[in-house]
């Protein structure tokens, strides 16, 4: 299983971002460096969710956005990590949407499942895989890096082999 | 110009994040980079050749597809293009 790095600082932002758009969805993105353990993610940036018409079960950022995060990270020396979203009332696990809206390959999604307003499980996982058609979720281990120590925060949550 | 290029498609871009095109379309540019790194070209485009549908890519600010040239849009040395796939998803 592979290992997501996140700040607490992120690990504590992209969770409050999921409760302060209960019902809704929200989403962002993930700013990191990579090296031969994984990404390393020193930074989060709140996106608009654009899906108005559904905001409660979809979430998509519009693609200007993605340029100028894009633009931001790599004036910053940072690269797209991932990204995040919240599944309100429903479990932190990826969808048949989550997977067939999935296209940064080697990028790792993050789903905070928010019960009732609030964050409980977050998960990651990482699109492995090297074109559309062999893509694959596989579930990360989540570290927080708080004061240079890492823990462990991931909450294992029953794990379908969806496709 | 300069092409920006996403994170998963740097691995088939020997690694890297930009990459300078001199051209004078976007087409012209899109043929350019595929030519350098062959390996972008079928994470970029369908086997008919048209751009993937949730491969977004902007010049400078505006969305190719809304230009009034679309692909044809004239560039300069100055320009950027960013390739962008989309993101998005949902509960079920």
């Amino acid at each position: 299983m592979s290992i997501l790095q996140l700040k607490s600082e992120v690990y504590t932002a992209i969770r409050a971002h999921g409760e302060e758009t209960y019902p809704h969805e929200c989403c962002g993105a993930l700013l990191g460096t990579h090296d031969e353990s994984g990404w390393r993610v020193v930074d989060s940036v709140k996106a608009g969710n654009t899906r108005t018409d559904s905001a409660h079960n979809r979430y998509q950022i519009a693609p200007i956005e993605l340029v100028r995060i894009q633009r931001a990270a790599r004036e910053k020396g940072l690269e797209i990590a991932g990204f995040y979203h919240s599944h309100p009332d429903h479990p932190a696990q990826w969808s048949r949407t989550d997977f067939a809206e999935a296209h940064w390959l080697g990028c790792s999604y993050v789903i905070t499942a928010v019960a009732k307003g609030k964050a409980s499980v977050t998960n990651s996982f990482l699109l492995a895989g090297t074109t559309e058609e062999d893509k694959r979720f596989e579930q990360e281990t989540i570290q927080v890096e708080a004061s240079g120590e890492l823990e462990d925060v991931q909450e294992v949550t029953s794990i379908k082999d969806q496709k | 110009m300069t092409i920006y290029i996403p994170t998963p498609l740097r691995t088939y871009a020997g690694g890297k994040d930009a990459i300078e095109i001199g051209a004078a379309t976007v087409s012209e540019a899109l043929n350019s980079l595929t030519n350098s790194y062959p390996e972008l070209r079928k994470h970029l485009f369908t086997s008919e050749g048209k751009v993937r549908a949730f491969v977004n890519l902007y010049l400078n600010d505006e969305d190719v597809r809304y230009l009034p040239e679309k692909e044809n849009s004239q560039v300069s040395g100055k320009d950027t293009l960013s390739i962008i796939p989309s993101i998005a998803g949902g509960t079920f």
